[in-house]
């Protein structure tokens, strides 16, 4: 009787690692391959584990010949200018939303949540033609600019300000504090579980992106990790597996990082969005 | 001191004063959401009932005429029918496993964490990048997955360049990335059913999983499960990274998806009209799913409460 309990807690285990290889295997593969000289890529007998060792040449190829640090650069510039911008408009926008009343009010909130269901695509062909028409395409500014906005963080934030108690907004303001100075210094500093479960989605969302880089830019200079590595994938490295995969695991090493370190904001931010 | 509070809120001053606040707090937000999304939707709306290209001096309005072609030029009508198979095989294989394992996680102690984080890598993954390594897995020569093949006696399939299999490759890489996501909403869900109805129900005799399974959880998970496929479909919809990395739309147009020929036609043959078009039939799905799922939300907080 007492072994039950037990086969069912091994059996349930030896589903989901059964289950984990088929999602596993393309980063295990992805980190292999990355270390391995160009031979045993192609060579008939298919083995994990590297005979020689080729990481320095594959990673010296991704990061050098191919301008792979500065998509990095690139992308940490677009995503943390993104990310300071959507916080600031947000958290303003947020608080007013749940704490301030005036006319009009019931209205930008149904303007949010209608442009909570509108996808980046919808407008970003109008923004194509009046960037071009500025000739601002191929800047970091046409990189940010669809992003500004993230309705999202505005409908997060406000749910989030809703159960701040009123009694202590109400003090501040006998206190003499202004409404700027609430935000500021006191709404602000308590917002952070809110703020960072926001800033891994906005992160993560935005580092991948290729949509919007494959229309906004035409050069390598100003390319985001992910049209980095089309660029790279079309150059004349794209047979080279070995560099290749040394460049997919660079740009996507710091994001795993950054998830496993934050998941627990992280996942409670996606529930979120999905209990609004 | 709440009647004193109230006083003082109600006090004129204070209150326009709040009001006024409220305005200049707002206003950031309101003149980006207008650039941003409000004029490019009526400029989206407008172009879609014209003949304009980017390349044409003047352009005349053609009524729906974009809008018929989308149905019934086959060049256009094939990124439907394909995005709607793609959707359609994907969501439910995604939905399936990612229930499957929600249930298993669920029930995990210490373990619970690892398989979470391990589970949902693949949502996290920048989607080009492993876009890459999967068409190393998946090529016809040298892939492994086609080594394995041929090691138990199968024909080897030329998965991204055989017309009948690219689409379900490309859905394969789709459900590869999705699962992670239906699993974390069902894990919400789950976490949400109070444990003493189980409790409650092996009193009354329903003990084994099963009879658990389908006579307390699915009931209950009910309207966790539609949401998590309305999510699924939104995010399904829009797939773009994998065709425009792996495929181009090809074979034979066999992987040519919505987002993709918006992606053609706008921007690389400027086709502005007849891109609006589409792009305005994207946004009518998508706002379809998003009302149902808004639908779906309101019942299930009713639900909850």
């Amino acid at each position: 009787m007492r072994w039950a309990p037990m086969a069912k807690k091994l059996l349930q285990h030896g589903v989901l690692c059964l289950l984990l290889v088929p999602v596993l295997a393309p980063f295990i593969w992805m980190v292999s391959t990355s270390l391995k000289p160009a031979e045993e890529i192609f060579g008939a007998p298919l083995r994990l584990i590297p005979q020689q060792l080729a990481a320095a040449e594959n990673y010296g190829r991704a990061l050098f010949d191919v301008p792979m640090l500065s998509f990095m650069l690139n992308g940490l510039i677009v995503v943390l200018g993104i990310l300071v911008i959507q916080v600031t408009v947000a958290l303003f926008a947020g608080y007013a939303l749940a704490k301030l009343t005036f006319r009009g009010r019931d209205l930008f909130f149904g303007l949010v949540l209608l442009a909570l269901c509108i996808p980046i695509q919808v407008p970003a062909l109008p923004l194509y033609l009046v960037l071009a028409e500025l000739r601002l395409l191929n800047t970091y500014f046409a990189l940010i600019l669809p992003f500004m906005f993230s309705a999202f963080a505005i409908f997060l934030f406000r749910q989030f300000f809703k159960g701040y108690p009123e009694e202590v907004l109400q003090a501040a303001r006998l206190d003499g504090m202004t409404e700027f100075e609430i935000v500021l210094r006191l709404i602000l500093p308590g917002a952070r579980p809110a703020i960072a479960a926001f800033s891994v989605f906005s992160i993560v969302a935005h580092w991948n992106d290729l949509y919007w880089p494959l229309i906004a830019i035409t050069s390598m200079e100003r390319a985001t990790p992910p049209l980095g590595m089309v660029l790279f994938r079309d150059s004349a490295l794209s047979a080279d597996y070995g560099a290749l995969t040394a460049g997919a695991v660079i740009i996507t090493v710091p994001l795993l990082v950054l998830f496993v370190l934050a998941q627990r904001q992280f996942v409670r931010g996606i529930t979120m969005t999905g209990l609004k | 001191m709440a009647a004193l509070a109230d006083m003082f809120a109600s006090t004129r001053p204070r209150r326009s004063a709040r009001g006024l606040s409220g305005y200049l707090f707002i206003a950031p937000a309101l003149a980006l959401a207008c650039c941003l999304i409000v004029l490019p939707l009526v400029a989206v709306l407008f172009f879609s009932l014209t003949d304009y290209t980017l390349a044409a001096v003047e352009f005349s309005f053609v009524g729906f005429q974009n809008y018929a072609s989308a149905f019934t030029e086959p060049g256009l009508r094939v990124a439907l029918t394909n995005t709607l198979l793609y959707v359609g095989v994907v969501v439910p294989c995604a939905v399936a496993l990612g229930l499957l394992i929600a249930l298993l996680v669920h029930e995990r102690g210490r373990s619970r964490r690892f398989y979470e984080i391990a589970f949902f890598l693949p949502v996290t993954g920048t989607m080009v990048a492993m876009a890459v390594v999967w068409q190393y897995l998946l090529h016809g020569r040298i892939g492994p997955l086609n080594a394995v093949l041929s090691g138990l006696g199968f024909e080897r399939v030329d998965f991204l360049t055989d017309p009948d299999a690219a689409l379900y490759a490309i859905a394969a890489i789709g459900i590869w990335q999705l699962t992670g996501f239906a699993m974390v909403l069902f894990l919400a869900g789950l976490t949400a059913i109070p444990r003493d109805i189980y409790e409650a129900a092996s009193v009354d005799g329903a003990d084994g999983g099963f009879d658990r399974f389908w006579r307390i959880t699915l009931p209950l998970l009910g309207p966790t499960m539609l949401f998590v496929t309305i999510t699924c479909s939104i995010t399904a919809f829009q797939v773009f990274d994998t065709v425009a990395v792996l495929t181009r739309g090809g074979p034979m147009k066999s992987t040519e998806v919505l987002l993709y020929t918006v992606y053609l036609e706008g921007f690389q043959y400027f086709e502005i009209g007849r891109a609006s078009a589409l792009i305005t039939l994207f946004l009518a799905f998508i706002l379809l799913f998003s009302l149902l799922q808004i639908f779906v939300a309101e019942r299930r907080t009713f639900y909850g409460g």
